[in-house]
């Protein structure tokens, strides 16, 4: 029943990459009879095959090729070749993703209107706002399972949670609770519901966890439409002397260079291997990369304001019990600018296991300060920050010198932080400390932020041609037959995490790109 | 380190060696074991006398009094090798002469953590210290031995996870 296609094949819809963006563009336009061909860098795991060990489980799935840093951000010191952890395999990143599932706000969609001009920063409005987006989060929702939403349940809180509540509710905070999460409350969709095991970000070995590599592509592959070639890594898109894409060249799993060819091409390989693979495509007609007239491809790369807060207690805790992300406080999420910044963030619990807990909580750390906080390890609890930064033309993914194991230039990943991005996480430090003081923390760690995971807007979506990369439906304004369908087509970054608006984007993309290929305009 | 059974030592030198911390014991020539013999590493390439300080540089680099010596052993003991010979032979030889210079025998000798620590902050930008610290981080804590003294329970899923085994057990909040 899987799909194969030939690669002289110009009908098919070549996609690069597999995760909630690709993965789930790729499914949906199958289901929709489109033939498409999926370019996935990684190998294809299950959940017979993830792996509950932290570093086995990263050397099994994180993106590990090479990657250089600049800038002044900590994560260039403490992680230089690791900027981000995301993950290289069928499904991408939503293997690792932790599951929260929460809608943007009405006014993150609009961040210059909103917050007006900011200083350093390169603020632009969505060409898309919470009313066009609400029947393609719906269906986000349901394709995900998201917990708190449709009819529903909640999940129960864990340990790690319910010092996270008491504390939030010591504070005044309302809007405390398990979160919205591709995590089943109960067993949806066939698949199971979760069982409290934790290493979440090491793949839900139970299938609880919504990701694509067990359930868009494999229905994608059903359909008879999808062909997903594992293992291959895309090398540069071609186009003709009209402008048009017209296939994508690739190293194959045996490292030999082949050539699909395509009516379409849609890139979704993250916010760092998106613009990289348009930058490597440089032509003599595109001698800046493709789609990149703007000089927009590349630049405002955010990442989420984060870092988190470990506290001690007198009692033990045992965060790393039950699901990984298991809660969240919204209070600070609203946009007030007496706090000090614009935007806002979102607080939800975190937990490490021991050996990730070693490597993160104060990377470089060394001496008692460092070992008497993981002596009480048992007795930690753990929160997350996550808030919206702000887009900065400087903060940019550029072709390194450094050349990966095919040659071709890798991503180099500058970054610094923005006064409102420090004023931010600075607040978000203090309410989290003050948070578990409230429940009777003894001692606490504001902890730096770790390799990047929201991985956003280096091509991002612009009303204007100049402003930007693409336009609202994440096609390329340059190039009519080139679309970008991952997290690097956002505007900006808002204060959520973004796989469940990344899934929404890709549903309401593929019912465009079907209607305009059925009306022969692509 | 409570005793020493290096021949040769001068009175000084087991003075001050037994004031030293830890529990390592230079034994013969080819290996270092615990003085009760609870473990043992063999040494091919390196020294004893360069593997006694790697070992105490990784109880001072990530202290925790309640992890016995052999786990600090074996996190440390894959210096004993060609490749990282030359890189722990200059290392050692450095920490000593700062020793040296501080009025201390050498490294080991220095009997408080603190002088210690304070001669490896004097280090600590060097490939040497870096290239232990960094290597520690995996080599000691990513022992599955290792983890039951901090309470961590590592895998779940073959024990169906935490849902019927205390998840939301807290109870002195």
């Amino acid at each position: 029943m899987v799909a194969k296609f030939d690669l002289n094949d110009d009908s098919v819809v070549v996609i690069i990459g597999t995760g909630a963006g690709g993965g789930v563009l790729a499914n949906e336009l199958a289901q929709k009879g489109v033939k498409v061909v999926a370019l996935e860098a990684g190998g294809r795991y299950l959940p017979e095959d993830f792996i509950n060990d932290e570093w086995e489980s990263f050397g099994q799935l994180a993106w590990l090729d090479a990657r250089t840093t600049s800038g002044s951000w900590r994560v260039a010191k403490d992680f230089a070749g690791l900027p981000a952890w995301i993950v290289k395999a069928v499904g991408g990143t939503t293997t690792h993703w932790a599951g929260a599932s929460i809608r943007f706000q009405e006014h993150e969609w609009k961040g210059l209107s909103t917050y007006g001009k900011v200083e350093g920063a390169n603020l632009l409005d969505w060409p898309i706002d919470g009313a066009e987006m609400a029947p393609w989060y719906d269906k986000a929702e349901a394709k995900l399972g998201v917990t708190r939403t449709g009819d529903r349940a909640g999940l129960p809180g864990n340990n790690n949670y319910l010092v996270f509540e008491k504390g939030a509710k010591a504070l005044g905070y309302k809007e405390v609770h398990t979160g919205r999460m591709a995590i089943n409350s109960a067993d949806y969709d066939g698949r199971m519901a979760c069982h409290q095991t934790g290493f979440c970000f090491q793949g839900c070995k139970w299938g609880a966890k919504w990701s694509a590599a067990y359930t868009d592509i494999p229905r994608g592959e059903a359909t008879g439409n999808l062909e997903v070639r594992d293992r291959c890594h895309a090398a540069r898109i071609l186009h003709d002397d009209s402008g048009k894409v017209t296939g994508v060249e690739y190293f194959d799993k045996d490292g030999n260079l082949q050539l699909q060819k395509a009516r379409i091409v849609s890139v979704a390989g993250n916010s760092y291997e998106s613009p990289r693979l348009l930058l490597n495509s440089a032509s003599s007609m595109f001698p800046n990369g493709l789609a990149n007239s703007s000089d927009q491809v590349g630049r405002n790369y955010m990442r989420h304001t984060t870092g988190s807060v470990y506290a001690i207690f007198d009692k033990p805790v045992r965060m790393w019990r039950g699901t990984t992300m298991a809660g969240i406080v919204q209070d600070e999420a609203r946009h007030d600018p007496s706090r000090g910044f614009v935007g806002g963030y979102e607080l939800e619990t975190l937990a490490l296991g021991l050996p990730f807990m070693a490597a993160f909580l104060n990377p470089g750390g060394w001496g008692r300060s460092f070992t008497t906080a993981l002596d009480h390890y048992e007795h930690m609890a753990g929160m997350w920050i996550v808030g919206e930064d702000m887009p900065q033309a400087t903060n940019r993914v550029t072709l390194s010198e450094t050349k990966d194991q095919f040659g071709l230039a890798v991503a180099n990943v500058h970054f610094d932080d923005h006064p409102n991005d420090v004023a931010m996480r600075n607040h978000a430090y203090r309410q989290g400390i003050a948070m578990y003081e409230a429940v009777g923390a003894t001692r606490a760690f504001p902890t730096p932020p770790y390799p990047s995971t929201h991985n956003l807007g280096t091509n991002r979506m612009s009303e204007k041609p100049e402003d930007g990369v693409v336009n609202k439906w994440g096609q390329t304004h340059d190039i009519a037959n080139l679309f970008v369908s991952d997290g690097s087509q956002f505007t900006t970054g808002a204060a959520e995490n973004p796989t469940l608006t990344i899934v929404a984007l890709a549903i309401r993309q593929a019912d465009h790109i079907a209607s305009e290929m059925a009306a022969g305009n692509i | 380190m409570t005793r020493q059974d290096l021949r040769g030592l001068t009175r000084r030198q087991l003075l001050s060696r037994s004031l030293s911390a830890g529990a390592l014991a230079v034994v013969g020539t080819g290996f270092i074991a615990a003085p009760n013999a609870a473990w043992a590493v063999e040494v091919t390439v390196i020294t004893p006398e360069e593997m006694a300080t790697l070992l105490q540089m990784a109880r001072d680099i990530y202290p925790h009094d309640q992890v016995p010596d052999q786990f600090y052993a074996v996190a440390v003991k894959g210096y004993d090798s060609e490749e990282q010979k030359a890189l722990v032979a200059e290392g050692v030889a450095a920490l000593d002469a700062a020793a040296k210079a501080a009025g201390f025998d050498s490294y080991v000798a220095a009997g408080w953590e603190e002088d210690r620590v304070r001669l490896l902050q004097g280090i600590e930008t060097t490939p040497f210290f870096q290239t232990v610290r960094s290597g520690l981080v995996t080599g000691l804590y990513n022992q599955k031995e290792v983890w039951p003294i901090f309470g961590y329970q590592g895998e779940s899923f073959s024990q169906g996870g935490y849902i019927e085994r205390g998840f939301n057990d807290i109870d002195w909040l």
